[in-house]
């Protein structure tokens, strides 16, 4: 067991490191408080290979393993994980067309993103559909040689500035739940597609959210990815590999929340000393670190399994939903430390507890990796395993 | 254009310096490396250069322990195209970095040499003198340029040290007490740059990932003819002493006495 982190690892976190710093951090605020795309920061960090990580080499990407992007991402959500969730939404649209695409659709669409700052956007949920993907109700019905798409697609990232869009929909009867779910690729400027209202969120304010419209969209057989009625398959494949992304999301707001927290602790005077002298800030000090620690191994360790070609869904899911209700937790104990100070926009830590939340949301809530997690116990115990 | 680019591995200005308690040196447990960001700086302008005069080649050298192979990485991360680590461990004084440097150079024949003004740890300020002095090349120290660091020259990554029409010659803008020279200087010349003259870039991960298949050659001093036995040696090293706590004055009366007797400032 060899915890250490290569050369190349240690460089790229210096990057990354470096570009949160100067480039997120200073703005992160602003950015926040208007609701702000981060244009100049997406195509800054686009520049420097901060956005398409895991897209193949092949396909002008950079082919990184799982594990280089989860320790890139840390260091970005330490800075903003509104700015995190946007950079990294092109891998999240991308990752079907890795998993289930035809070379002619990964050279043209995993092509795009990597031959300039461009987005594409992974359309799942619904306005009636979070949790239960096999529940949604956009249609593409058959034609002839063609497919005829019809639907509503809620809390797409990115789906505003998206050229393409991954979206997920029911080929066969509703009956069929998961057994009837295509995944198509949507190119934007077909004619049909629409890009509705935009939400306005608690936190991730930087990061853009809206409704995706598809009115009489006509597809072809170059438009769909992997075979008919597997769509539910390449999205929880998806998802497998997608999830780390999310804990390191939550590291990076944890030791965002740790570095102020302890900085605040040593300033802040109350009874005559610093409050850090103070056991009960030590102890949900200690806590919060903690937290992080675990959070970060658990993510090590999904990322590390990824790597080594086993699309674990239960590791994926540990990482995902301790390190969100982790962060959600260090987050708000941050705000608690700060007290009156905590609460006011005048320091960061308000930001990351209203940015925390949505990990314990986005995708597959909290409870769904519990569900995940309950049920893969359940089948090994049953299998005898 | 074959561009020679030196960069030395330093104390991270970040880290908490601490000097040891017998006054030999400082305390290097905990503390983080890297690269002088003088060095840096000479890279970035390397960079530009070369991206300006194709075909050209940049050459990143170090001299210092085999861990100075990461500073190198560092520049061939940035973009530089090969590195030479000359192997020297522990302290070798700005003297024999020069003398080394010179040995390289006579074997590189590059056009320029680029190099920081000074390197933050000691901040001696002499190598890139005695090394022109050593093969007898022209100089121009502290280069700088008239453009801010903000401003669209700067954005679009345009050389500040220009290289003349008919490349014979560079024209280097430096800072002098009270403004800015402008010199010319014949090639091949060493040119040393101070803090104004760019903003270094951003060792993207492409780059990461291509550096490590890019040659770093290995010398030893010895080999090269060099005696490295400093000629600097290291008396005492002392922190800087303690701020004193400051002190409140009742009024602007008692505020020019003291700054008159105490502070003797005016």
């Amino acid at each position: 067991m060899d915890f250490s982190l290569n050369d190349d690892q240690q460089r790229l976190i210096a990057t990354a490191r470096k570009f949160t710093k100067e480039k997120i951090i200073p703005v992160a605020q602003k950015l926040d408080e208007h609701g702000t795309f981060p244009s100049e920061i997406c195509k800054e960090g686009w520049e420097l290979g901060l956005m398409n990580g895991e897209v193949p080499q092949e396909y002008g990407g950079l082919g990184l393993s799982t594990l280089d992007h989860v320790l890139m991402q840390e260091e970005i959500n330490f800075g903003c994980a509104g700015i995190g969730t946007t950079l990294a939404g092109n891998n999240l649209a991308a990752m079907p067309l890795i998993l289930a695409g035809t070379e002619e659709q990964k050279k043209n669409y995993l092509g795009q993103l990597t031959d300039s700052c461009s987005f594409a956007a992974y359309a799942c949920s619904e306005p009636d559909a979070g949790s239960d993907v096999a529940g949604m109700r956009t249609t593409v019905r058959k034609v002839g040689d063609e497919w005829i798409l019809n639907g509503i697609k809620r809390w797409i990232t990115n789906g505003a500035y998206a050229n393409w869009y991954t979206t997920f929909a029911r080929t066969g009867d509703a009956t069929d739940r998961h057994k009837g779910i295509t995944c198509f690729v949507v190119p934007r400027d077909l004619p049909g597609v629409s890009v509705g209202r935009k939400e306005d969120k608690l936190g991730q304010r930087a990061s853009n959210t809206c409704d995706i419209i598809y009115e009489d969209v006509k597809l072809t057989k170059a438009h769909l990815v992997g075979a008919e009625g597997q769509g539910f398959k390449v999205a929880m494949k998806t998802f497998d590999r997608s999830r780390p992304w999310i804990a390191a999301g939550a590291t990076g707001i944890m030791r965002r929340a740790l570095e102020e927290c302890t900085k605040y602790a040593t300033e802040r005077k109350a009874f005559g000393q610093a409050i850090g002298q103070f056991q009960a800030i030590q102890f949900m000090l200690a806590d919060m670190a903690m937290k992080y620690e675990a959070t970060r191994l658990l993510m090590l360790k999904a990322a590390w399994n990824i790597g080594q070609g086993k699309l674990d869904a239960i590791e994926s899911a540990y990482a995902k939903a301790f390190g969100a209700d982790s962060a959600m937790q260090v987050a708000t104990d941050a705000v608690q430390i700060f007290g009156g100070y905590g609460y006011t926009k005048e320091y960061p830590v308000e930001k990351l507890m209203r940015d925390a939340k949505l990990l314990q949301i986005y995708e597959g809530t909290s409870q769904i990796q519990r569900m995940v997690i309950g049920r893969s116990l359940i089948a090994a115990a049953s299998a005898g395993v | 254009m074959k561009i020679l680019v030196t960069i030395k591995r330093v104390e991270d200005y970040e880290s908490k310096i601490k000097v040891k308690p017998d006054g030999t040196w400082i305390v290097t447990d905990g503390v983080n490396y890297r690269a002088n960001p003088f060095d840096e700086i000479a890279v970035e302008e390397a960079l530009r250069l070369r991206d300006a005069n194709m075909p050209s080649e940049v050459i990143a050298v170090s001299v210092g322990s085999e861990l100075s192979v990461n500073e190198i990485r560092s520049a061939l991360a940035m973009g530089a195209d090969k590195g030479i680590l000359v192997k020297q461990a522990g302290w070798v004084d700005s003297d024999a970095v020069a003398r080394c440097l010179q040995k390289v150079i006579e074997r590189e024949k590059p056009d320029l040499v680029l190099m920081g003004k000074q390197a933050v740890d000691v901040d001696d300020n002499v190598t890139g003198q005695l090394l022109a002095e050593y093969l007898g090349w022209g100089q121009a120290t502290f280069a700088s340029k008239h453009e801010s660091l903000e401003s669209a020259e700067e954005k679009a990554k345009k050389p500040g040290v220009k290289l003349a029409a008919d490349k014979a010659s560079v024209e280097v803008i430096r800072e002098i007490d009270g403004g800015l020279e402008t010199l010319s200087v014949k090639l091949p010349a060493i040119v040393t740059v101070d803090l104004r003259l760019n903003v270094p870039r951003y060792a993207s991960l492409p780059n990461i990932m291509k550096a490590k298949k890019k040659p770093v050659e290995e010398l030893d001093p010895k080999a090269l003819g060099v005696d490295v036995t400093p000629k600097v040696k290291v008396l005492k090293v002392e922190p800087p002493p303690a701020r004193a706590a400051g002190i409140k004055v009742p009024d602007v009366a008692a505020l020019v006495q003291k700054l008159h007797s105490d502070a003797k400032v005016i």
